[in-house]
């Protein structure tokens, strides 16, 4: 690694850094603009009962002096008690819901990167036929639908007109339909992505020069044409996260999946401000490390391309 | 005179004065075209975007005049007249299907103007509720497209005059909003915002708007024109190094004449069709937050809160959510090959 690729690591490094210093100051402040603090939606309560209330959760010393408290507890992982689920700490709420996103949210992105890149290249080697056509129309529908959509349609068709599948995502095999949902649109996205780099890379030199050595067609494309039209779909590894991250907020209230997207819609219309901000925070850093990591991964696997 | 085949005498009737018709045929004549009618003729001539603007103008049209002369509202609730008991026979109608007051007044020889898709569970007209919904996104998606424009070309075009200081404050400040996990802000500002706006805008104009279509605004206006105002300090700043500029400058022409004749036309054509595939995307977002409870307020449909509503209904009133689905993938799909269209049609230098 040259000193030109160390100084753009660093550079993204830092902005990244900023970036989630940002996500935390925002969170903060918007907060802290809501009208009479997180408790005015409550049944009335007497003043000594919201002055003690704001004792407790430290609302009543200055607005800097949470803020720096509140920056220091989120270093550490700690986003403090539940303002509505009595008893119960956020970071254990986040991380009780974590344990089923994460599953569905992996289980479809490994599947969509999979078939994404199996029907990119089916399309790009088979260029105009029928495969091909097909492949790009029903991407095309699948970009052009919104998670929630695609979701419900899902819902009609499998649990409620052929009646194969359960609609509660706590039921036995409730976490396929999710499964599905999520890893459509990026599924239909990297397809695009790889075919379209794909025939750029087929029209490539080195590839014509293979061709003329006599390398045999299955060397070529595994060796030549997929390893780098490949690149590219690196640099979806981050918005694919953002994108499976947001889809499983709906996803998981379409599907009653109990995890974090769940906890954090229902978090919003409970007013549940400590909530909120937690979920907030631990999805962006998952978010902008994810797009750190590949962002970094595509310089670093392709030396040609220009770090300027 | 006969000519032997492998001779190499010249032959006289090549060297014959061409005939007039002869000559027309050398000379292609065409009337002068501007970039514009150019990019028309492509893009008419590219059917599936010309089919798509068809389908928008048509959506838009119909979303416009059909509230105008439908004889049901979005909100009444048509069981619940003045002055009469609640009718629970007009919650809940399938397609076509006539509450016990309307079949009374059908059999009475009166017309009744059908539900084409029903009511809902409180009794409004389904198809109107549909028709008016499309009408709210897609008013969202244009004026936030507008916002988005505005502010972007706004800061855009000062980064890329200015340069310097100004140039790098505004550009460190886009990257880190670039960066930032927008559909989280979005629902953390919404969710916030829905709060805030409420009194701040009560009594004013605005509020027949509703509060929450406008925190909608200001999140588009505060989070996405970052891309805008990147793609025109790109365009100014490799515009400004162009050799017909330097050309221009030589020749004597002033600051407001390379701006007008060179500047804008060149980067008209990037900045239309960013703001034609800005406008999928903020239907997209309204539609997202509506789905989550964060949308337009109730009663307002819009086409994502009524695909939430129907989700509670879902085994017996599917086609309730069939519906706004069908016109949603409809309108985003349709915007988007037309924005691509649009693309090819205007900015050849893009789809290499």
């Amino acid at each position: 690694m040259d000193s030109k690729t160390l100084r753009y690591i660093a550079k993204r490094v830092i902005l990244a850094i900023v970036t989630l210093w940002a996500v935390i100051t925002i969170t903060f402040f918007v907060m802290h603009a809501v009208p009479g603090g997180p408790f005015t939606r409550e049944k009335a309560i007497s003043a000594e009962a919201q002055a003690a209330l704001e004792a407790k959760y430290g609302l009543d010393k200055p607005l800097f002096e949470q803020y720096i408290t509140y920056l220091n507890d989120a270093l550490h992982g700690n986003f403090g008690p539940s303002i509505k689920q009595r008893g119960r700490m956020v970071t254990d709420i986040i991380l009780d819901g974590m344990r089923t996103s994460a599953k569905i949210g992996l289980i479809a992105l490994v599947i969509a990167t999979v078939l994404g890149i199996l029907f990119g290249a089916l399309a790009a080697l088979r260029r105009n036929s029928l495969a091909d056509k097909t492949i790009m129309v029903m991407t095309t529908a699948f970009v052009s639908m919104p998670s929630f959509i695609m979701g419900s349609l899902l819902m009609i068709l499998f649990c409620v007109v052929l009646a194969v599948l359960p609609a509660n995502g706590a039921s036995k095999g409730g976490l396929i339909l999710p499964i599905i949902t999520l890893s459509l649109y990026p599924m239909a996205y990297i397809t695009r992505l790889t075919r379209s780099s794909m025939l750029d890379v087929l029209g490539q030199d080195y590839i014509r020069t293979a061709k003329a050595k006599g390398v045999s067609e299955r060397m070529i494309i595994v060796k030549h044409a997929l390893k780098n039209s490949l690149i590219p779909v690196i640099t979806y590894f981050g918005p694919q996260l953002a994108y499976i991250v947001t889809g499983s907020l709906v996803v998981e209230q379409i599907f009653a999946v109990p995890g974090i997207g769940r906890y954090f819609v229902n978090s919003i219309t409970g007013r549940d401000y400590t909530l909120i901000m937690g979920t907030t925070i631990v999805l962006a850093t998952l978010i902008v490390t994810m797009n750190l990591v590949s962002d970094i991964l595509y310089k670093v696997v392709d030396p040609r391309i220009n770090l300027e | 005179m006969t000519k032997k085949p492998l001779s190499l005498h010249v032959d006289a009737e090549d060297f014959l004065p061409a005939s007039e018709e002869e000559k027309a045929y050398m000379v292609q004549m065409r009337p002068s075209t501007t970039f514009f009618k150019d990019g028309c003729k492509r893009l008419v001539k590219n059917k599936v975007a010309f089919i798509s603007l068809i389908a928008i103008v048509l959506i838009t049209i119909l979303s416009i005049v059909l509230p105008l002369v439908w004889p049901y509202s979005y909100a009444r609730q048509l069981g619940n007249q003045p002055g009469r008991p609640v009718d629970p026979s007009f919650n809940n109608l399938r397609p076509m299907e006539y509450s016990i007051t309307e079949q009374a007044a059908l059999e009475a020889g009166e017309s009744v103007f059908p539900h084409l898709f029903g009511t809902d569970a409180s009794g409004r007209d389904y198809f109107i509720r549909v028709v008016y919904g499309t009408r709210i996104s897609l008013a969202v998606g244009f004026f936030a497209s507008i916002i988005v424009l505005v502010i972007g070309m706004t800061l855009g075009s000062i980064a890329g005059f200015s340069g310097g200081r100004i140039d790098m404050v505004i550009m460190r400040i886009v990257d880190i909003i670039y960066s930032l996990p927008d559909m989280l802000m979005v629902i953390l500002l919404a969710s916030v915002m829905r709060e805030t706006m409420g009194p701040i805008i009560e009594g004013t104009v605005l509020q027949t708007i509703g509060s929450n279509i406008i925190s909608l605004f200001i999140i588009f206006a505060l989070l996405y024109w970052c891309s805008m105002a990147r793609l025109i300090r790109g365009q100014i700043l490799s515009l400004r190094e162009q050799e017909y500029v330097l050309a221009a400058q030589a020749t004597g022409a002033g600051a407001g004449w390379i701006i007008k004749k060179h500047l804008i036309p060149n980067c008209i054509s990037v900045i239309i069709i960013s703001t034609a595939l800005q406008i999928p995307n903020a239907i997209f977002t309204e539609s997202f937050l509506s789905f989550l409870g964060l949308g337009v307020n109730a009663p307002m449909p819009s086409l994502g809160s009524l695909a939430s509503e129907a989700l509670n209904g879902i085994t017996s009133y599917g086609y309730r959510l069939v519906i706004p689905a069908i016109v949603i993938s409809l309108i985003v799909l349709s915007l988007n090959l037309f924005g691509d269209g649009l693309r090819d049609a205007f900015d050849p230098k893009l789809n290499q």
